[in-house]
């Protein structure tokens, strides 16, 4: 066996209360794609953090070409040759593809030269990418290609790419492993961070699975399946959600012909939106995020009022009314964003409680909120959605991101709505969580509520939906059956690859 | 190196002790800068912090003072903090301030002679509503227009005192005053005088002798602020907005009734405090009426953490540098803008402290790449 080319060792990092990698140590030859697998919480992010200087060990020893590696900031990190692509990515929407890669470099080059490089990078990985257009006009997708040239730019030897694909439509997936496994053949190596599992069996070579903060497997992802993964990651078999067949009921809630401006010059506007939700059907929404999702959302919640008589509740006109009043009507909502949005980060959970609580768990009494009641109310959402926290005064930005999802969920799921509309929720939610919150909606369905599920996760949607349609540039397609559709068929109604075909060399 | 990481949750010892820390430090840098302007440091800060309240010489004359002046910067300042808190910024104060007087003189001037019990309480109405209503010109712009409430509420106070000259010295000025600039003396006329209740009573240390209605609003004020933000759901929206606003939104908080309301209430008690300075301890519209306590408030509401209950330790503390400082140039000779750079000190390390109850220090050796 040859040196491997990160070597790491036995490396440790506590937090105050949790430690978050113990003992942890894997290689990774040269030209390996290598997949760290886990659980939101099992130690993948202080991981990589730690590979890229942002964290520091507490023990342990890590390795790069068998000299020692001690990344003290993410620029020590890149001299030595390791490059990262964050699952959130940190453009600037009103510069050019070719700015927003100089402000990321130590030295960036004359612009003329930069945009060369950029185009023959771009041309020889296939990743086809306009050095002049501005980011804000760019799709997710496209945006995550000026991320990668940005580090191949670099010359990496290691390249990390965390949950790469949640923002991709699946010809983009296919686009984006084309690249990565030209990349493997040059000898670039690649830690690959995902909780897809099929994804890493059709990618990786090796795969290092977390749990807990330790290593509790190490496999080849080929020869094993998907469902033998996932159980040594949760450390348990997950059960697949089950639901009854039920016939859907009466239509609860119908947007008709609704075109809305996007209310930001980045934003994505609404046209021609028809949506039906009847009693106890699921309904997937697909697309890739930037599509209309947040936008849709947000008109149907309230936080966005529409023109009259574009949205009917129980065939009551509900478009200019607020979301508290609509929440009354048994209209609720969860949108896509824990922290900021769906809840306030410096806020404790009891206060978050409050946030869509109020109107109709009756948490205030002609305007005095009852925090007792309150208190009940958060502790009754930690209970049963296991969310763990140490307790109902805990900041919401001090919980995991799963667990502030299971918060999110749970705390619109317990106020029985009729419909409910949720966008992404399992977004960077470990998988027996995910499994949980899945299995919550389905059965929130079963009894008669109208789901909608806005997500980038189609296996989730295939899942969980009865009827599927597709966000495309603020239009959504007609709903067709979940149970008859292909991937290659959801692809397109996804707008295939936004009409980006792979560059031909 | 020394590295700030955000704590998960603030940290409450630190909260609490920092004033305490602030005034400590204040102390020594203030005597250092005392002592190189060839005082003694330990005499002036004696003079500032003790002798107003407990020396025998000053303290009958100091101590009522002491009230009047935290008054309308408690006042003010407790309205500020709502919208503060929302993110909301009217700095506009002085000139709520000086509207709400001048709305609360003219209502009383316009019975004069009248000595109707009626009128004060109409001055009163007239005060909150002068002030709301300047305020209200910042909110629907914003609401309207978009613009910037900083910028408008601030410009406003240079038209309102525009406006306070004007009524000085032609529509408000004394008939009987031989020409000279200034209204008829309104604290010295029954009916449109703000009342003293503790007058002559000599109770409470003789701290509440010169406390007219306006310090009794605004002790009111204090514990309606209180509950607002601990009980009230408009509180805990007002918070929300400040924190969180797309939260706040999604809530169902309606970011404009949130201007109007935030500006609105602060404007109300920034007019009602200058209705109180004017028939009280100012006694009439003069030109050079405002002395400043609309900004001030600022700085009492940011010293007092924009909590009700730190806004009125805040401004007591703030009016106590104040009085010690006119006695320290008084007695000392200490010149004026030193003891104005020691009231900065004082909010400086006040908010450099404030730090850290939200982040927590590490010193660790720093790498260059």
């Amino acid at each position: 066996m040859t040196t491997p080319l990160l070597d790491i060792r036995g490396l440790t990092k506590a937090y105050p209360g949790v430690v978050a990698n113990d003992d942890v140590s894997f290689a990774i030859a040269p030209g390996e794609v290598h997949a760290l697998l886990g659980e939101n919480g099992a130690g993948k992010s202080t991981m990589v953090k730690m590979i890229y200087g942002l964290v520091k060990p507490d023990s342990g020893t890590m390795a790069l070409n068998g000299a020692p590696y001690t990344p003290s900031e993410p620029r020590a990190a890149r001299n030595s040759g390791v490059a990262m692509v964050f699952q959130h990515f940190s453009l600037f929407e009103a510069l050019t593809v070719a700015e927003n890669i100089a402000l990321g470099m130590e030295n960036p080059p004359k612009p003329r030269d930069l945009s060369e490089r950029i185009s023959s990078v771009s041309k020889a990985y296939g990743l086809p990418l306009d050095p002049e257009s501005l980011v804000g006009d760019l799709s997710a997708g496209e945006r995550q290609r000026v991320e990668i040239i940005r580090c191949l730019l670099q010359d990496p030897k290691l390249l990390i790419m965390d949950e790469p694909t949640s923002v991709l439509t699946p010809q983009e997936v296919e686009i984006l492993f084309h690249t990565l496994r030209k990349l493997s053949a040059e000898g670039t190596a690649i830690l690959y961070i995902s909780h897809k599992l099929e994804e890493i069996r059709t990618l990786c070579d090796e795969a290092t699975i977390l749990r807990l903060g330790k290593v509790v497997g190490e496999c080849t992802p080929r020869e094993v399946s998907a469902a033998q993964m996932a159980e040594m990651m949760v450390g348990k078999s997950l059960a697949v959600p089950a639901r009854a067949a039920t016939e859907p009921g009466a239509v609860l809630l119908s947007v008709n012909n609704l075109t809305l401006p996007a209310a930001s010059p980045f934003g994505t506007s609404l046209k021609e939106v028809f949506l039906e939700v009847r009693a106890g059907e699921v309904l997937g929404i697909g697309g890739v995020a930037g599509n209309g999702q947040d936008e849709l959302l947000a008109v149907i919640s309230g936080e966005r009022r529409a023109p009259a008589g574009s949205i009917t509740f129980k065939d009551v006109d509900i478009s200019t009314d607020n979301p508290n009043s609509r929440r009354n009507a048994g209209l609720l909502s969860a949108p896509e964003e824990r922290l900021g949005h769906a809840a306030a980060p410096d806020m404790s959970l009891t206060e978050n409680a409050v946030l869509t609580g109020q109107a109709r768990k009756k948490l205030a009494k002609n305007g005095f909120i009852s925090w007792t009641r309150a208190r009940a109310f958060a502790d009754d959402i930690i209970e049963k959605f296991d969310v763990r926290t140490p307790g109902n005064a805990t900041a919401a930005r001090a919980l995991s991101g799963g667990n502030l999802q299971k918060f999110v969920i749970g705390r619109e799921i317990l106020q029985d709505p009729e419909v409910l509309i949720v966008n992404q929720p399992t977004w960077g939610v470990d998988a027996s969580a995910a499994a949980d919150i899945r299995q919550a909606l389905l059965d929130l369905a079963e009894g008669g509520t109208g789901v909608i599920v806005i997500s980038q996760d189609l296996d989730e949607l295939l899942e969980i939906s009865d009827r599927f349609c597709a966000l495309n540039e603020g239009r959504l397609s007609d709903p067709r059956p979940a149970r008859d559709l292909s991937m290659e068929e959801i692809g397109l109604m996804l707008g295939g690859a936004h009409g980006m075909e792979e560059a031909h060399i | 190196m020394i590295r700030l990481e955000k704590r998960p949750t603030p940290s409450r010892a630190w909260a609490l002790s920092t004033p305490i820390i602030a005034v400590i430090l204040t102390m020594i840098a203030g005597g250092l800068m005392f002592a190189a302007l060839g005082k003694d440091p330990f005499e002036v800060i004696r003079v500032i912090f003790w002798d107003p309240l407990f020396s025998e010489r000053f303290a009958a004359f100091s101590r009522p003072q002491l009230l009047v002046k935290a008054g309308p910067l408690i006042l003010i300042a407790i309205g500020l903090s709502l919208g503060f808190r929302a993110g909301i910024w009217n700095i506009g104060a002085e000139g709520q301030y000086i509207i709400g007087a001048l709305c609360g003189a003219a209502f009383g001037l316009s019975f004069y002679p009248s000595e109707s019990p009626l009128i004060f309480p109409g001055m009163v109405i007239a005060g909150l509503l002068g002030g709301t209503l300047w305020a209200m010109i910042p909110a629907l712009l914003k609401i309207k227009a978009n613009t910037n409430e900083i910028l408008v509420s601030l410009l406003l106070v240079y038209v309102a005192e525009a406006i306070l000259a004007s009524a000085a010295t032609s529509w408000l000025r004394n008939p009987d005053g031989q020409g000279f600039p200034g209204s008829r003396n309104l604290s010295r006329h029954a009916g449109t005088e703000n009342p003293i209740p503790l007058e002559g009573l000599d109770v409470l240390g003789g701290f509440f002798d010169l406390a007219h209605v306006g310090i009794f609003a605004a002790m009111a004020a204090v514990i309606a602020a209180y509950v607002l933000f601990q009980k009230h759901l408009l509180g805990y929206q007002i918070k929300l907005a400040g924190q969180a606003p797309r939260a706040a939104k999604f809530s169902g908080v309606s970011p404009a009734l949130m201007v109007v309301l935030c500006l609105g209430v602060s404007g109300a008690l920034a007019g009602v405090a200058g209705l109180f300075e004017v028939s009280g301890p100012a006694g009439q519209i003069t030109i050079d009426f405002n002395v400043g306590y609309g900004f001030t408030a600022i700085i009492v509401a940011f010293l007092g953490r924009l909590h009700p209950v730190g806004i009125l330790f805040a401004g007591l503390l703030m009016a106590l540098t104040y009085i010690g400082g006119e006695l320290a140039q008084l007695l000392l000779q200490v010149p004026g803008p030193a003891i104005q750079a020691f009231q900065g000190m004082l909010l400086f390390f006040l908010l450099a402290l404030d730090v850290l109850s939200n982040y927590r220090v590490r010193f660790g050796r720093g790498g260059a790449a």
